[in-house]
């Protein structure tokens, strides 16, 4: 008999979309409230490991066309890239700054450079998280 | 007076989450156990939520949301394990 995963796909489809918004959320919410890079990395890595429960790996593979293992040293070397950018300004290793700017649709935003080391970490802990999901639960 | 209250389901809300914990031990089937763990799962986010009130901040309702979304996937899983045998299939077949 053939397995039907008609209402685990349709209701993932859906629920996949909340999941990553709530990613972004956490990742932006993370300078003033709780969130942040790590949590938000998990959170993107718990919707994709529901994607691979509802479909299989090689078509999210298609979907999603990314090595996660580079994307754990993208991610590494944008962390590390942040704290280098700061000896250019003279300023010691992983000094952080901020300024407000006014932005189109915004209006005036605090932007910190503190977002992209988080990005960063983000992305580490997803390349991390999926590497080691894939690896653990492929049966191939 | 209305912290009585929140008291008050908070405890019924641990009676709740101790029933579930008698079926998670005891539960004949691993199916039973799963389900008692999503009932788990739901009370403590009520549990969140009544603590926030009783707190007076709204710095938990991220996490409300988030044990959702891990109890949500947790119970998938743990489904689909007990049903196929395995959890992530490499090529489906159909």
């Amino acid at each position: 008999m053939k397995p039907n995963d008609v209402i685990l796909q349709t209701v993932t489809k859906v629920v996949t979309f909340i999941i990553l918004t709530f990613a972004v959320y956490l990742f932006l919410a993370g300078h003033h409230e709780p969130g942040g890079g790590f949590i938000g990395g998990l959170v993107i890595t718990s919707g994709l490991t529901l994607l691979y429960l509802a479909f299989d790996i090689e078509s999210v593979r298609q979907g999603v066309p990314v090595d996660f293992k580079i994307v754990a040293a993208v991610g590494v070397f944008i962390a590390v890239a942040t704290g280098m950018g700061s000896l250019l300004f003279d300023s010691p290793f992983l000094s952080q700054t901020y300024g407000y700017y006014n932005l189109p649709i915004f209006g005036e935003t605090e932007l910190a450079t503190a977002v992209l080391f988080d990005l960063g970490v983000a992305l580490a802990v997803v390349g991390t998280g999926v590497t080691i999901i894939l690896s653990i639960s492929g049966d191939a | 007076m209305f912290e009585g209250i929140l008291l008050i389901c908070l405890f019924f809300l641990s009676v709740s989450i101790l029933v579930g914990l008698y079926r998670v031990i005891k539960g004949p089937s691993m199916p039973d156990r799963v389900m008692a763990l999503d009932t788990i799962g739901i009370n403590i986010i009520a549990g969140v939520a009544i603590f926030s009130i009783l707190l007076n901040t709204q710095d938990y309702f991220d996490i409300i949301l988030l044990i959702g979304i891990l109890s949500f996937i947790g119970t998938i899983s743990f489904s689909k394990f007990i049903e196929r045998g395995y959890i992530i299939e490499y090529k489906r077949d159909y």
